[in-house]
C-alpha cells in the first residue's frame, strides 16, 4: 500500500430523506488497486451511499474526492466522467437489446447507430482481451445466462473508462462458482490497478476477496478494518451492535408421518417454459425440508404450484393421505399455509390497513364475517392478537401495512398463517428484506413450530439460513432436484458444487433413463 | 414513515379538502376561458347558481340531473375499486334504458308494484349485458378496457339509432323515440309523492328514482366495504397476484364488478324514461356516462363523495342549461370542459396535491 | 374492367381514410415505445382539427392553418407530457381527461368566434383547403386502361398530407431502428432505469416522444378538417384517436404492420361505404347505422384477437421515480 492519495475518498457525507438519516457523516478511503469492502444490515445506508457516489442522489453534506480532486457528482453522467461505474443489484439491461446495444447505450458515438456500433465492437475486443471477459455480443440480454449479463454490466462500466467499479451485491443471483468466478476476475481488475467497492451482507465473501472492509451501521461507519484483521463474527458484532447468535440453537429433528408427498412433478411458468422437470420429495411432520438453489432454477414454480398457484404440468401433490385439488383455497382448507418469497407483490396488499392483511386469504372464515357482513370488531381483535403474539410493532390494526418495516410485516404475514393451524407451512425467503433482530426472532419460532410437529417446507437462496434451519436440506438447479443430504453431512463445498452442476452428470443420467420427458 | 401524525390529518385531507381544492381549480380555469371569450366569469358564476338552486323547480331539476349521475358514477367507482376504468358508462346506460323501456311498452295491464321490479331487473340486467363482453375481452384476452368501453358506447350509439328509426318508432311519426308508456308505468314524480303527504313542490322531473339511487348508493356502501366479496373485489383492483395468492380469482373479479358496474348504469333509464321522459329517445343519457367518471373521481370512489359531487355536476347541468339563455356562448359545453378538468385534477394529479395540502396541513 | 376501376376507385379510398389513422398511430408508436400510454390521439387530433380550421378560415392560408393545428396539438402533448412525467399522474385517467376537456373546449370557442353553433366557418378557397394534388399526365393517363386509372386514380390525385403520411411510415422505422434517438426511445420504454444509469434523461426523451405523438395528431387533425372536410364540426374525429391506438395494438408496435392495420381499418369503412345502400344476396340493404358502427366493431374484434401484454414496452403505463 502507498502512500499516493486514495482512488476513493468520501469525507463527512450526509444525507435525509424525510425523516430518515440515511447517511450520517460518513467517511471512508478505498486505495488504488484494491478491493475494498462495505457492510452492513439491510437499511445501514450503503446502497443510499454507493447512489450517492454514482451521482444518483446528491448528498445534502461532504464531499467527494477521486484521485485527490475533489469532484461534484450531479447525476451518473458526472460520476461515469470522473471514472465511477456501478454494477447494480438488479440488473440495468434492456431485455430485448443485444449486450452489444445495452453496452452502447447512452454512448453511441453519433446520432446515426451504424457506425458507432462497429466502433464500439473493436474498443470492446480490446477490452475482453485485456481484462478476459468475454461476452457474446450479439445475443439478447434476454436469453444471457445471469453470469453473463452482469458480465454485460461490468463491460458497461470498462467501456465507460471506469477505474473505480462498485458492484452492489453481486453474488445474490450466482451460484457459489460462478461467484468463484466472479472474485477471480476482480482479482484480475485489481492487478490492472482498477478499484473495486463491494457491497455486501455476505460475510464470508468479505473475508475471502477484501483487502480492507468498512462497516456501517444505521447510517454511520463503526469500523474500518484491514479484512485480514478480522473475522466473520467481529463483523457480524460490529454490523448489529452486539453479539449476534449466527447460528440459531434448535435440538434434533423428531419426524413423524409423512404430510407433504411430491411425486414426479412437472411445473410450467407463466410463459410456458417448463421450470421444474419431475421433482419427487416428502416433508414428514417435526421436519424442516430446506431447499437450496440459487435463484431462478424452479423453486419459485415449485412453491407456487405446492401452494395452489400454479396448475402442475405433471405429477402429484398429496396433502397427507389426500390428493389435493388445485387452488389456494382448497389448499388452505387442506391444512397448508404459504409465506410467499415476494411478500409485497404477493403477501400483502400494500394499500389496505395491517387488519385486512392479517385475514388476507382467510377472508371467507366464519370467525370474520356474520351472514353478509364482515365483522370489523372481530377482525380488529384479531389482529391485535397476532401482533403482540408476534411482537408486531407498532401493534395498531388499522395503519397501513406500508407503514410497518420489512420484518413486521413479515411477523404478520407468518402470524396469519400459522394462526389457521396448519400442519404443513410452506416458507419462501422468510428473511428477506428483514433486519437482523427479527431474522433472529423468525428464525426461532420457525423450529418452535417444527416442534410442535409442522412440517415445514422452506425455500431460501441464502445458505446459511439453509445450514441454519434445515434438517435435511435438497439442492435445486435447473428445475431438479439434484441432490439430497442431511444437514449433519452438509458444508457449503458441498451443496455449492450440487448446485454448480457436479449434480448435472446425474441430472442428464436421470434424463437419459425416462423417455417423453421434455428436453430443457 | 411516520405514519402516526400524517395518517390523522391525510385522513382529513383526503376525502374532503382535495375535492374542493381541484374543484376550485377547475373553476378558475374555466372562469379563465369564459374570460377568453369575451363574457363575464363572476356573473356566469352568479347565473349557474341561481339557475341550479334560486327555485324550486330549479332544485328539482337539479337534483333530477343528479340522480342520473348518481348512478353513473356508482357504476364508474365500482369499477375503479375493482381496478378498471369504465368509460363506457354512456352506453352501458342507454342500453339499460333500452331494457326499462321495454319492460314498460310491453307491461300492458301489469300493475306498477308488478312492473316497478321488472323494470329494476331489466336496468340490471340490459346495462350488466353491456358490459359483459369488455369485460371478459379484458379478463381473458387482457383486451384494454378503456378502448373496448369506448367502441361500445359508439356501438351502442348506432344500435339504438337503428332501433329507434326502424323498429320501436311509434308509427305514423317523424322524430325516432317511441310512443309514450301507459301512465300505470310512471314512476311517480317527486311533486306528486309529495302532495300526497301535504307537501307541495314546485312539478320538475324529480322523481322515485332519486329515492333508488339513495339505496344504491346504500348498497354499494356495503357491498364494497362490509362484505367479504367487495373485500375480494378491492383486493384484486389492488394486486392481482396478491388476490390470486388469497384464493381470489382476479379475472371473475374483472366480470362481476363491470356487470355489477354496468347494472348501476342502467338505473339511469329509470331514472330518465321511468320518470321523466316516458318513452325511449335518442341520446336520453346525454353525457351522463363520462359526468360520471368526474363524479367518481371527485367523490373518490365513496358513496358519500360521489352523492355530492353528483348534486354539484347536477347543478353545473341545470345552471348552465340556465346560463345558456343570458349568456348564448357559455352553454352545455363548457360544463363538458369542467369535467375534463375536474377529472385531470381529482383522478390524474393526485400526487401533486395530496402532499403539499397535507404539507400546509401540517404547519 | 368494371370490377377493377372499382377496385381501384375502393384502394384510394382507403388510402384517404387511412391517412389520419396512420398519421396518428405513427404519433402513438413514439409515445407508447417511450413507455407514456397514447390514449390522447383522440383529443390532440380532434385540437389540432378545430385550430387549423380555424386559422385557415380567418387567415385563408391551409398552409398557416397546419401550422396552428401542429401547435395546438403539441400544446395538448406539452399538457399530458407534464401531467403523466413530470407529475407521474395516471396516464389513462389524465388522457381521457384532455380528451374530454377538449371535446368541450373547441364547440365552446368555436361558438364564441364563429357563431355556427360549434362549428368553423366553411373552407372555401383553394388556398384554405389541402386539396388533391393532380401529378403530371394523370388526366393523359386516363386513356389507357389499366396502368393509367392505377396512375390517376391511386397514385395521383391525393392531397399533400397523403403523401407525407406516406413518406413517415419509412422514415419513422429509420428513426426508430437506426439512430441512435430510437435506440434510447426503445430502451426507455423496456428500462428506463437503465436509461437513467446511463445518465441519459428518462423524462427528456418521454417529453419528445410525447411532443412527437402531439405533432403527428396535429397533421392528421389537419387532414380532417382542411383535406378530407372544409371546415370543423364538433366530435369530428369521432374516435379515429383509439382506432388509431388499437391499430397501434394490432401492429405490434412495429411501423409497418401499423400501417397494415390501418390499412385494414380503413379499407373495411370504404367498402362498407360503397355498399350502402345496395341490396345484398343474403342480408338485403345493409343499415347506414351499421357501416357507422363497423369500425367500432373491428376494433373490438382486433382486440380480442390479440393476446398480447407479452408484447408491450414493459415499462408502459409506469410513471418513472427514481428508488432511494
Amino acid at each position: 500500500m502507498n502512500s499516493e492519495a486514495p482512488a476513493l475518498e468520501l469525507r463527512g457525507i450526509d444525507k435525509r430523506f424525510g425523516a430518515v438519516h440515511a447517511n450520517r457523516a460518513v467517511s471512508l478511503a478505498a486505495a488504488a488497486g484494491s478491493i475494498h469492502g462495505l457492510v452492513g444490515e439491510n437499511g445501514a445506508g450503503k446502497s443510499t451511499l454507493m447512489n450517492i457516489v454514482y451521482g444518483f442522489h446528491a448528498a445534502d453534506a461532504g464531499e467527494i474526492l477521486v484521485r485527490g480532486r475533489r469532484v461534484d457528482l450531479r447525476r451518473p453522467h458526472d460520476a461515469i466522467a470522473a471514472g465511477i461505474g456501478m454494477v447494480h443489484q438488479h440488473f440495468m439491461l434492456v431485455p430485448n437489446f443485444t449486450a452489444l446495444e445495452n453496452i452502447v447505450l447512452g454512448v453511441e458515438d453519433g446520432w446515426r447507430l451504424a457506425g458507432g456500433l462497429a466502433r464500439a465492437r473493436t474498443e470492446l475486443e480490446r477490452i475482453e482481451r485485456d481484462y478476459g471477459l468475454a461476452v457474446p455480443l450479439d445475443t439478447l440480454a434476454e436469453d444471457l445466462p445471469v453470469g453473463l449479463q452482469q458480465r454485460v454490466e461490468i463491460l458497461k462500466a470498462l467501456y465507460r473508462g471506469a477505474d473505480i467499479l462498485i458492484l452492489d451485491e453481486p453474488t445474490a443471483v450466482l451460484t457459489p462458482g460462478e461467484a468463484g468466478q466472479l472474485f477471480q476476475m476482480l482479482g484480475r481488475l485489481r492487478d490492472q490497478g482498477k478499484t473495486v467497492i463491494l457491497v455486501t451482507h455476505k460475510l464470508r465473501e468479505i473475508m475471502a476477496v477484501t483487502d480492507r472492509v468498512t462497516v456501517m451501521r444505521q447510517g454511520a461507519v463503526v469500523a474500518e478494518l484491514a479484512t485480514a484483521e478480522t473475522s466473520v463474527h467481529e463483523l457480524a458484532e460490529r454490523m448489529v451492535g452486539r453479539a449476534v447468535l449466527l447460528q440459531v440453537e434448535k435440538g434434533p429433528a423428531r419426524p413423524g408421518a409423512t404430510l407433504l408427498a411430491v411425486r414426479d412433478l412437472a411445473v410450467r411458468d407463466r410463459l410456458g417454459v417448463l421450470r421444474v422437470k419431475g421433482v419427487s420429495f416428502e416433508v414428514r411432520a417435526g421436519e424442516i425440508v430446506g431447499i437450496a438453489g440459487v435463484a431462478g432454477n424452479g423453486q419459485s414454480e415449485l412453491l407456487e404450484a405446492l401452494a395452489g398457484l400454479i396448475r402442475p404440468d405433471a405429477g402429484e401433490i398429496s396433502l397427507g393421505t389426500t390428493r389435493s385439488s388445485q387452488n389456494p383455497r382448497e389448499r388452505r382448507r387442506a391444512g397448508l399455509a404459504h409465506v410467499p418469497e415476494d411478500r409485497l407483490r404477493m403477501g400483502v396488499i400494500a394499500s389496505f390497513p395491517a387488519q385486512d392483511n392479517a385475514i388476507l386469504g382467510y377472508q371467507d372464515r366464519p370467525a370474520y364475517n356474520r351472514g353478509p357482513f364482515m365483522r370489523a370488531g372481530a377482525i380488529q381483535a384479531d389482529c391485535e392478537r397476532k401482533m403482540a403474539d408476534w411482537d408486531v410493532r407498532p401493534p395498531q390494526p388499522g395503519l397501513p401495512i406500508t407503514a410497518f418495516s420489512g420484518g413486521n410485516q413479515q411477523k404478520l404475514v407468518l402470524a396469519r398463517e400459522v394462526d389457521s393451524g396448519p400442519r404443513v407451512l410452506l416458507v419462501g425467503q422468510p428473511t428477506r428484506g428483514v433486519d437482523i433482530g427479527a431474522i433472529e426472532f423468525i428464525h426461532r419460532r420457525l423450529v418452535a413450530l417444527r416442534d410442535a410437529g409442522k412440517a415445514l417446507l422452506l425455500v431460501s437462496v441464502e445458505l446459511d439460513e439453509i445450514l441454519g434451519l434445515a434438517d435435511r436440506i435438497l439442492v435445486m438447479a435447473s428445475g431438479e432436484i439434484v441432490g439430497e443430504l442431511p444437514r449433519t453431512e452438509a458444508t457449503e463445498e458441498r451443496l455449492g458444487l450440487m448446485m454448480a452442476g457436479i449434480g448435472k452428470a446425474e441430472g442428464e443420467r436421470r434424463r437419459a433413463e425416462t423417455p417423453g420427458h421434455p428436453i430443457a | 414513515m411516520s405514519a402516526g401524525r400524517n395518517s390523522r390529518s391525510l385522513r382529513w385531507v383526503e376525502p374532503i379538502l382535495l375535492p374542493v381544492v381541484n374543484l376550485l381549480l377547475a373553476l378558475l380555469l374555466s372562469g379563465l376561458i369564459i374570460w377568453l371569450i369575451g363574457d363575464n366569469p363572476w356573473q356566469a358564476l352568479q347565473l349557474l347558481v341561481a339557475g341550479a338552486f334560486g327555485s324550486q323547480e330549479a332544485i328539482g331539476y337539479t337534483l333530477y340531473y343528479a340522480t342520473n349521475f348518481i348512478f353513473t358514477g356508482l357504476a364508474v367507482a365500482v369499477a375503479f375499486h375493482a381496478g378498471l376504468f369504465n368509460i363506457g358508462a354512456e352506453g352501458q346506460a342507454y342500453i339499460g334504458g333500452l331494457g326499462v323501456g321495454l319492460v314498460c311498452l310491453g307491461a300492458g295491464s301489469l300493475p306498477f308494484w308488478v312492473v316497478l321490479p321488472l323494470a329494476l331487473l331489466a336496468a340490471a340486467v340490459f346495462g350488466a349485458a353491456w358490459a359483459f363482453i369488455p369485460a371478459w375481452l379484458q379478463a381473458k384476452r387482457g383486451s384494454h378496457i378503456v378502448i373496448t368501453t369506448i367502441m361500445f358506447n359508439f356501438i351502442a350509439s348506432a344500435l339504438m339509432t337503428w332501433l329507434l328509426v326502424n323498429i320501436l318508432i311509434k308509427p305514423g311519426q317523424q322524430s325516432p323515440e317511441t310512443r309514450e308508456f301507459t301512465p300505470g308505468t310512471w314512476l311517480p314524480s317527486a311533486h306528486d309523492l309529495l302532495a300526497k303527504v301535504g307537501i307541495p313542490l314546485a312539478p320538475s322531473p324529480l322523481n322515485l328514482a332519486f329515492g333508488l339511487a339513495l339505496g344504491a348508493s346504500a348498497l354499494v356502501w356495503l357491498f364494497i366495504w362490509h362484505t367479504r366479496w367487495g373485500f375480494a373485489l378491492r383486493a384484486a383492483g389492488q394486486s392481482a397476484a396478491a388476490a390470486r395468492y388469497a384464493g381470489i380469482a382476479p379475472a371473475a373479479m374483472t366480470v362481476v364488478a363491470m356487470l355489477i358496474s354496468g347494472a348501476l348504469a342502467g338505473g339511469l333509464g329509470l331514472n330518465a324514461l321511468m320518470g321523466a321522459e316516458h318513452r325511449i329517445l335518442l341520446d336520453f343519457p346525454g353525457g351522463a356516462g363520462i359526468v360520471g367518471i368526474a363524479v367518481a373521481l371527485m367523490g373518490r370512489n365513496r358513496p358519500i363523495g360521489i352523492f355530492l359531487a353528483a348534486v354539484l355536476f347536477g347543478a353545473l347541468y341545470q345552471g348552465g342549461s340556465e346560463l345558456s339563455f343570458d349568456m348564448p356562448h357559455v352553454n352545455r359545453d363548457m360544463v363538458v370542459v369542467i369535467q375534463g378538468l375536474v377529472i385531470l385534477f381529482c383522478g390524474a394529479l393526485e400526487n401533486v396535491f395530496k402532499p403539499r395540502l397535507a404539507f400546509i396541513w401540517e404547519r | 374492367m368494371e370490377t377493377y376501376t372499382l377496385i381501384i376507385l375502393l384502394l384510394a379510398a382507403t388510402i384517404r381514410v387511412a391517412t389520419p389513422l396512420v398519421l396518428a398511430a405513427l404519433g402513438g408508436l413514439f409515445s407508447e415505445r417511450s413507455g407514456v400510454i397514447a390514449l390522447g390521439l383522440e383529443g390532440m387530433m380532434l385540437g389540432g382539427a378545430f385550430a387549423s380550421a380555424t386559422v385557415s378560415a380567418v387567415t385563408g392560408s391551409a398552409w398557416l392553418g397546419l401550422g396552428a393545428g401542429i401547435a395546438a396539438a403539441m400544446g395538448l402533448a406539452l399538457l399530458i407530457a407534464v401531467a403523466c412525467v413530470t407529475f407521474r399522474g395516471n396516464q389513462v385517467v389524465a388522457a381521457m381527461a384532455i380528451n374530454i376537456m377538449v371535446a368541450g373546449i373547441c364547440p365552446t370557442l368555436g361558438l364564441a368566434w364563429f357563431d355556427l353553433g360549434g362549428q368553423t366557418p366553411q373552407l372555401e378557397n383553394p388556398g384554405q383547403r389541402f386539396t388533391e394534388l393532380v401529378w403530371p399526365g394523370a388526366h393523359a393517363a386516363r386513356a389507357l386502361p389499366f396502368p393509367g386509372l392505377l396512375y390517376s386514380e391511386l397514385i395521383s390525385g391525393h392531397s399533400l398530407i397523403v403523401y407525407l403520411a406516406a413518406a413517415l411510415v419509412p422514415a419513422s422505422a429509420w428513426v426508430l431502428y437506426r439512430t441512435r434517438f430510437g435506440l434510447r426511445l426503445r430502451a426507455v420504454g423496456e428500462n428506463p432505469q437503465a436509461v437513467d444509469t446511463a445518465g441519459v434523461s428518462v423524462n427528456g426523451l418521454r417529453y419528445q416522444a410525447v411532443l412527437i405523438s402531439g405533432l403527428l395528431c396535429g397533421v392528421a387533425g389537419t387532414y380532417l378538417s382542411t383535406a378530407a372536410s372544409s371546415g370543423f364540426a364538433r366530435d369530428m374525429t369521432a374516435g379515429k384517436g383509439y382506432l388509431a391506438l388499437a391499430a397501434l395494438i394490432f401492429g405490434k408496435w412495429r411501423p409497418y404492420p401499423t400501417l397494415g392495420a390501418c390499412l385494414l381499418f380503413a379499407f373495411t369503412d370504404a367498402l362498407a361505404s360503397r355498399l350502402e345502400g345496395v341490396a345484398l344476396p343474403l342480408v338485403g340493404v345493409i343499415p347506414v347505422q351499421f357501416i357507422v358502427a363497423l369500425p367500432y366493431i373491428l376494433t373490438v374484434l382486433l382486440l380480442a384477437g390479440f393476446v398480447g401484454s407479452a408484447i408491450a414496452p414493459k415499462a408502459i403505463g409506469v410513471p418513472y421515480a427514481k428508488e432511494k
